[in-house]
């Protein structure tokens, strides 16, 4: 009877996940000839190409930056948080909840507005005879997007973990002389690394894939792995070539959640919420 | 536990079949469109539906590229259809579109003669003419000099460095480095289209942004010097900004038709007929050419426009502004040479 109850979920699974992901591997590796698809590698190899591998870099560098950007500011964040009376624990949380619950395409243009050259950003600070701040369409556009974006899901973890630990453990690094710079570095981020840890992965992965916001705040000259194969997709028609570069961006994604799993060690239970 | 999961998922089934039954129930009459962003006076919409009871779904595309991706992949289901020229060619050759039946079309007479039967579709079996003009250069007059835009030269001066804005579109972009060097528009030499690839690639540290309907936004609010730009999207935004003014350089331009067309199995031909017929009537055509800034193919409506309007070369440009230009045409296995060009230089 259990099994039976399952079958939806299995039916839903290999429909909208194995299929689809088989069908991109198969379009990776074919390209399109007189005679119907024939296999092929040139998709691969067309990806290590300088051209592409510079998009890749690019990538990875503004995830890399905007993820760490993320954890110095989603960190303090979340002792604060868990620091505070609840009452006032409550109206922070809210603070990072309540613009997720707004469309995300619509914050990211909303920054598109607050940013231009005569945007409410510049006007104010011209008003306060301050230099301007000309940065939309450049890479510190981008990775301020991301980080506005992707910030709650550092927050988030780090939060849950942190409110876990055992007040007892910290009063008893105090008790045995340790000052409260030691009880945080030998107790305290110790017992929140499996936190800090998911809160990296979550927010390095949409950081790594995304494209709207290079495209909105980047003004279509910063292309990142995601735009490429939207590129692919969406205006060249390219199925081979996006599906190749879907196939290696999810080997890295593998790749880096294996990194980050060994990291986590064996205390891996963390739910982000 | 088993019963309860049994319930939820007759439950579910339930919602669901009703969600699938309910998009195919009433006797409504639908009809689904599919055209450019910002490419219609939306209140025509509304009159249309008022008057004939047909449903509109309208959505919208950025480039003929994406338009023709989304149809060729299939799945979509639309009646009307708005190709520019060469991509109109394209899918008439790739056997993409249905006839059209002009006998259903009274309103067809008003069309301007020499625009119909033209090169991409000779004998009007698949296409109506809906607008036309001509790429350009879109200018801040109090940040530049009017003689520099007579030419494309200005796109590539470093004066205008991070004031420039390019349409993200490959043909368009690729056909200003392709003017600016003097080579046709519908070059098929590699060696030719690898010279504009670059040239692009160059331009890049000055190019602002690469966007396509946010650039006129972008222009009035100053936000930049120059836009490459379609003719309508530079009446529309001198509408909105007294600093503003559209130059077709010397070199010459693209001349552009974009059509109204029915993809193959389109399933509401009928509504479809109706609406390129109501799109065509002379109050209705006048609405639209003087909402977009486009240059209308209706002889009654262009009649109506205001005398400053039918005047304004940019809006209308003569023939003697046009000598040096040239209508897009599709280029089968180049195109993509185009399609990696374009890849590579917004990758660079």
């Amino acid at each position: 009877m259990r099994r039976q109850s399952m079958m939806p979920y299995l039916a839903w699974m290999l429909l909208f996940i194995i299929v689809p992901l088989l069908l991109v591997v198969y379009y990776a590796f074919t390209i399109p000839s007189e005679t119907g698809n024939v296999w092929s590698l040139e998709n691969f190899t067309r990806f290590f190409e300088p051209i592409y591998l510079k998009v890749l870099w690019r990538s990875v560098y503004l995830a890399v930056l905007s993820t760490m950007i993320c954890l110095l500011l989603g960190y303090p964040a979340a002792m604060i948080m868990v620091g505070n009376a609840f009452t006032r624990k409550s109206a922070l949380m809210l603070l990072f909840v309540v613009p997720m619950w707004m469309n995300f395409l619509l914050r990211t243009y909303a920054w598109l507005t607050l940013l231009e050259r005569n945007g409410f950003i510049n006007v104010l600070l011209s008003a306060l005879r301050l230099p301007r701040l000309n940065i939309l369409y450049t890479n510190s556009a981008v990775i301020l997007g991301m980080v506005y974006n992707f910030l709650p899901f550092m927050v988030l973890p780090i939060y849950s973990v942190l409110s876990k630990i055992d007040k007892d453990v910290i009063e008893a690094a105090g008790d045995l002389g340790a000052n409260s710079l030691k009880v945080f570095m030998k107790v305290v981020f110790p017992l929140s690394l499996p936190g800090v840890v998911s809160g990296i992965t979550m927010v390095f992965m949409p950081a790594l894939t995304t494209f709207v916001i290079s495209r909105l705040l980047g003004g279509g000259q910063f292309t990142l792995v995601g735009n490429l194969i939207e590129q692919q997709f969406l205006v060249v028609g390219d199925w081979g070539f996006g599906s190749a570069i879907s196939v290696i961006m999810i080997l890295l994604i593998l790749l880096s959640m294996a990194i980050m799993s060994f990291f986590e060690g064996e205390e891996s239970e963390v739910a982000p919420w | 536990m088993v019963q309860k999961s049994k319930l939820v998922l007759m439950l579910l089934s339930l919602v669901i079949v009703s969600f699938v039954l309910s998009g195919c129930n009433k006797d409504k009459q639908m009809l689904y469109v599919y055209n450019w962003g910002d490419y219609v006076d939306e209140s025509i919409l509304e009159d249309f539906e008022k008057e004939t009871g047909i449903k509109l779904v309208y959505d919208t595309f950025a480039t003929n590229e994406d338009m023709y991706v989304k149809i060729k992949s299939g799945g979509s289901s639309y009646d009307v259809i708005f190709p520019s020229d060469y991509m109109l060619t394209r899918m008439r050759e790739e056997g993409m579109l249905e006839k059209i039946d002009l006998s259903q079309i009274p309103n067809v007479k008003h069309i301007d003669e020499r625009l119909m039967s033209a090169d991409y579709d000779p004998n009007n079996e698949y296409s109506l003419p809906y607008m036309w003009g001509t790429l350009g250069i879109l200018y801040n007059t109090t940040m530049v000099d009017e003689e520099e835009v007579q030419s494309w030269d200005i796109l590539w001066d470093p004066k205008y460095k991070k004031e420039i804005l390019m349409l993200d579109s490959q043909r368009d972009s690729i056909g200003a480095a392709l003017l600016r060097l003097g080579y046709p528009l519908n070059t098929l030499d590699p060696k030719e289209l690898a010279e504009a690839g670059e040239l692009l690639k160059a331009q890049k540290p000055l190019v602002l942004a690469y966007v396509v309907d946010e650039g006129k936004d972008k222009m009035v609010a100053g936000e930049a010097a120059l836009a490459l730009t379609w003719s309508g999207e530079a009446m529309y935004a001198i509408d909105e900004s007294d600093d503003l003014a559209y130059s077709i350089p010397r070199e010459g331009t693209n001349l552009w038709y974009d059509v109204m067309a029915i993809p193959k199995g389109a399933k509401n031909m009928d509504a479809a007929l109706k609406f390129m017929d109501f799109l065509n009537r002379p109050d209705i055509a006048l609405r639209n050419a003087e909402y977009t800034g486009y240059a209308t193919p209706n002889l009654a409506a262009l009649a109506m426009l205001p005398e400053e309007v039918r005047e304004d070369r940019s809006a209308y440009p003569q023939d003697e502004d046009l000598v040096n230009a040239e209508v897009f045409v599709n280029l089968g296995k180049t195109l993509k040479d185009y399609d990696r060009i374009w890849t590579e230089v917004k990758a660079h």
